[in-house]
C-alpha cells in the first residue's frame, strides 16, 4: 500500500514536472533554445493566481485563467524583446540571455511580492479520494494534476499533428529557411509556440502551488530545471516524451526519498539522467541526428 | 601565418601587462587607503572568478563544449582546501605553505573529479552535455551537503550521515554536512590571488599555443575533420577538460580561503551560470575579455549597491542589453556607426558553440 501510495505521490510530482516540461521542449524544438527563464515563469503564474484569488477575493477558476492570460502575453513580450533579436545570434548568446531574463523576472518578483513566502491556497476543491477503507488517500490536487497533463498532451500532440498553426510549427522546427519559402510565417509561428509553453507553465505555476503551498521568488527556479531534465530524459523536442520523462522523473524522485535517502534525492534524480542519456544519448523517445560531413 | 602569430604574442603580452598594471595600481590604492572595505573585500573572490573565467574559457570558448557545471568543480577544491588547510594545522605551522598544499590538492581533487566526470560526459554531444555538466555539478553539491568530515588526534574521520557518527574524540569538525565548513583560517590574500591569476593564465595560454591546444582547436572547429587527421579525440577533449577541471578547483580554494564559513550551497547552478556570464561576456575563446568581465561583472552589483533592491533587476537589464548589444546585427550597425568601426566588428574570437 506504501508503494502505491509513493507511485501516486511521484505521479502526481511527476505530471506538474511534465506540464512544465512540455513547454520547455515545444519552445526548444522550434527555437533550438535552452530557455531558462521558462521556471520563473511559472513562479509569475502562481502570484498572479494567488493575488487574484487573495487581494481580490475572486473564485480559483478566475485566478487560473488570469494567470494563464499573464503569463501567454509574458512569454510573447519576453520571445520580441529578448530573443527574437537574437534569432541569428550563437545559441550561447540566446542562453545567457535566457538568464538574464530569468534573473529579471525573479528580481521583479522580488521587488513586487516581497521575499518573504506566500501561502497559497489550493485551487482544486475535488474531494481526496479514499480506496482499500481509507488505506489509501489520493488527494484532490492529485488527481487535478494528472488529469490535466493528460488532457494537455493530448491536446498538443493533436494540435501540432492536426491544426495548421500546429503543422507550422513542426515545419519550422524541422527547417526555417524551407518554411518560410512554403509560406509559413516563421516568426509569429515563434510567438505562438511561446505563447503556449508560458501559458502551460502558467498552468503548471497554479498546480506546483496547489500541492506544494508556499510561493517565493525563487519557486519556479529548480522545478524548471528538474522539468529541463525531464524534457532531456524523454527527448527534447519529443512531445510524448517530455510527458513520460517528467512522470519518470517525479516517480523516481519520490521513490529516492521514500526508500534510499531524503538529502541524496536530488543525486540520484541526476545519476538517472546521466545514465539514460550514455545509453540512450538522445533521451528515451528522443530522434537520433546522424551526422553528415 | 607570421601576422597571426605575431597577433598571438602580442595578444598574450598584452593580457599579462594588463593584469600586472591593474594589480599594482590596486595595491597602490589600497595601500593608500583609497578603496572602500567593501571593494577590498571583494578583491579575492574577484581573484577566484577570474581564474574560474579562464578555466571555464578553457571548455567552453577552446574545447567548444558548453558546461553548465564548472561551480562543481570550485566546491571540490574549496572543501578540499579547507580540509588540507585545517587537518595539517599542527603538522605544517607555515600558513603560506598550508595555503600553497590546499591550493595544489584542491586542484588534483577536482582534476580527479574532471576525469570522473568528463569521461562520460564528453561523449557526448552540443545540448546533451550541457544538461549532463548540469547533473553533474548538482550531484556533486548534493553529495556535499551530506558530507561530514572531521579531524581528531587519531586522523581524519568521515561519514555520510551526521556529526555524532563520526565518533571522534574531541578534534574539529571540519566539514558539517549543509552547514559547510566552518572555522576557516583566512588565509587568501590578494597578493595569492593575482599569483594564481598568472600562474592560471601561463598554463592555460601555454596550452592553447600548444601542440595539445591546436588539436583541441582542431576538434572544436571540426570533429570528424580532426579525427580523420588521426588526432584521438577523446584524449585531447579529456585533457583540456580536467586542466580547466583543475584550475577551477584551484579558484576554488582560494575562494574558501578567503572566508570564515563556506557552504556547499554557494557553488550551486547559479555560479556555474555566473561565470558562464563572463565567458560569454568577454568574447567566447577570448581570455582577456573573460577576465575584463569577471572583474566588471563583480564589482557591478557592488557599485550599484545605493540603488538597494534595484541593483540586481538593472544587473539583469544591463546583462540582457550587452546581450542584445553585441549580438543583434541591426543594434550593432547602429553601435558601430555611432563609436566607429571597431565596435561593429564581432566579438574578436568569437566563436560559437555549434
Amino acid at each position: 500500500m506504501n508503494l502505491l501510495a509513493n507511485l501516486i505521490n511521484g505521479l502526481s510530482l511527476g505530471a506538474v514536472y511534465a506540464i512544465i516540461a512540455l513547454g520547455y521542449t515545444m519552445v526548444y524544438g522550434i527555437a533550438k533554445m535552452l530557455n531558462f527563464a521558462h521556471g520563473d515563469v511559472i513562479m509569475v503564474g502562481g502570484y498572479v493566481c494567488f493575488c487574484t484569488m487573495s487581494y481580490l477575493h475572486m473564485p480559483a477558476p478566475a485566478g487560473v485563467l488570469f494567470a494563464v492570460i499573464v503569463c501567454t502575453v509574458l512569454g510573447i513580450v519576453i520571445e520580441k524583446l529578448a530573443y527574437k533579436p537574437l534569432r541569428q545570434a550563437t545559441s550561447l548568446a540566446v542562453l545567457i540571455t535566457a538568464i538574464g531574463v530569468s534573473y529579471f523576472l525573479q528580481n521583479a518578483a522580488l521587488l513586487i511580492w516581497k521575499s518573504d513566502p506566500k501561502v497559497f491556497t489550493s485551487v482544486v476543491n475535488i474531494p481526496a479520494i479514499r480506496l482499500f477503507d481509507g488505506q489509501l488517500v489520493i488527494s484532490g490536487v492529485t488527481v487535478a494534476t494528472i488529469a490535466s497533463s493528460v488532457i494537455i498532451m493530448i491536446a498538443l500532440t493533436i494540435f501540432t499533428g492536426k491544426t495548421k498553426v500546429g503543422k507550422a510549427m513542426r515545419a519550422v522546427s524541422e527547417d526555417k529557411g524551407a518554411a518560410q519559402l512554403m509560406g509559413i510565417n516563421v516568426n509569429s509561428t515563434i510567438s505562438v509556440t511561446f505563447a503556449i509553453g508560458s501559458g502551460l507553465a502558467a498552468i503548471a505555476g497554479v498546480l506546483l502551488c496547489s500541492a506544494y503551498p508556499t510561493l517565493m521568488p525563487t519557486t519556479g527556479s529548480m522545478p524548471g530545471i528538474k522539468a529541463f531534465t525531464a524534457a532531456v530524459f524523454g527527448g527534447i523536442g519529443s512531445i510524448p516524451g517530455a510527458m513520460l520523462g517528467g512522470l519518470l522523473l517525479g516517480v523516481i524522485e519520490i521513490f529516492a526519498k521514500a526508500y534510499i535517502s531524503t538529502q541524496l534525492s536530488d543525486a540520484i534524480v541526476f545519476a538517472v539522467l546521466i545514465i539514460v542519456l550514455l545509453i540512450k544519448p538522445t533521451g528515451l523517445l528522443g530522434k537520433a541526428i546522424h551526422e553528415k560531413v | 601565418m607570421k601576422k597571426t602569430i605575431r597577433k598571438i604574442l602580442g595578444g598574450k603580452a598584452m593580457t599579462y601587462a594588463m593584469v600586472i598594471i591593474v594589480f599594482v595600481i590596486m595595491e597602490a590604492l589600497l595601500h593608500g587607503g583609497m578603496i572602500s572595505s567593501s571593494l577590498a573585500g571583494q578583491l579575492v573572490p574577484i581573484c577566484a572568478y577570474i581564474c574560474m573565467a579562464i578555466a571555464l574559457n578553457l571548455t567552453v570558448g577552446i574545447l567548444g563544449e558548453l558546461s553548465l557545471g564548472h561551480a562543481g568543480f570550485m566546491s571540490v577544491g574549496a572543501f578540499t582546501g579547507v580540509v588540507v588547510v585545517i587537518a595539517l594545522q599542527g603538522a605544517v605551522p607555515s600558513g603560506i605553505v598550508r595555503f600553497i598544499l590546499a591550493i595544489i590538492i584542491g586542484g588534483i581533487m577536482a582534476a580527479l573529479t574532471g576525469v570522473l566526470v568528463g569521461i562520460p560526459v564528453l561523449r557526448l554531444q552540443g545540448d546533451y552535455l550541457a544538461i549532463v555538466t548540469l547533473a553533474f555539478g548538482e550531484i556533486i553539491k548534493n553529495i556535499l551537503n551530506n558530507i561530514y568530515l572531521g579531524v581528531d588526534g587519531s586522523g581524519l574521520h568521515f561519514s555520510m550521515k551526521d556529526t555524532a557518527s563520526l565518533g571522534m574524540q574531541g578534534g574539529t569538525v571540519i566539514i558539517n554536512g549543509p552547514m559547510g565548513a566552518v572555522g576557516i583560517p583566512k588565509l587568501s590574500t590578494f597578493v595569492a590571488g593575482f599569483i594564481l591569476i598568472l600562474i592560471v593564465l601561463t598554463v592555460t595560454l601555454n596550452l592553447i599555443q600548444s601542440r595539445t591546444g591546436r588539436a583541441v582547436m582542431a576538434i572544436r572547429d571540426n570533429r570528424i575533420a580532426a579525427e580523420s587527421t588521426g588526432i584521438d579525440i577523446t584524449r585531447y577533449k579529456l585533457t583540456a577538460f580536467v586542466i580547466s577541471a583543475a584550475l577551477a578547483g584551484m579558484a576554488g580554494a582560494l575562494y574558501a580561503l578567503n572566508y570564515s564559513t563556506i557552504v556547499p550551497k554557494k557553488f550551486d547552478f547559479n555560479t556555474s551560470i555566473l561565470i558562464l556570464v563572463f565567458v560569454v561576456l568577454g568574447g567566447i575563446g577570448n581570455i582577456r575579455g573573460g577576465i575584463i568581465a569577471a572583474a566588471v561583472l563583480t564589482i557591478l552589483p557592488e557599485l550599484l549597491r545605493s540603488m538597494n533592491d534595484y541593483r540586481m533587476l538593472i544587473y539583469a537589464i544591463v546583462l540582457i542589453l550587452v546581450m542584445l548589444g553585441t549580438n543583434n546585427p541591426q543594434l550593432r550597425r547602429i553601435l558601430g556607426s555611432i563609436f566607429g568601426r571597431k565596435h561593429a566588428e564581432p566579438v574578436e574570437g568569437g566563436k560559437s558553440n555549434e
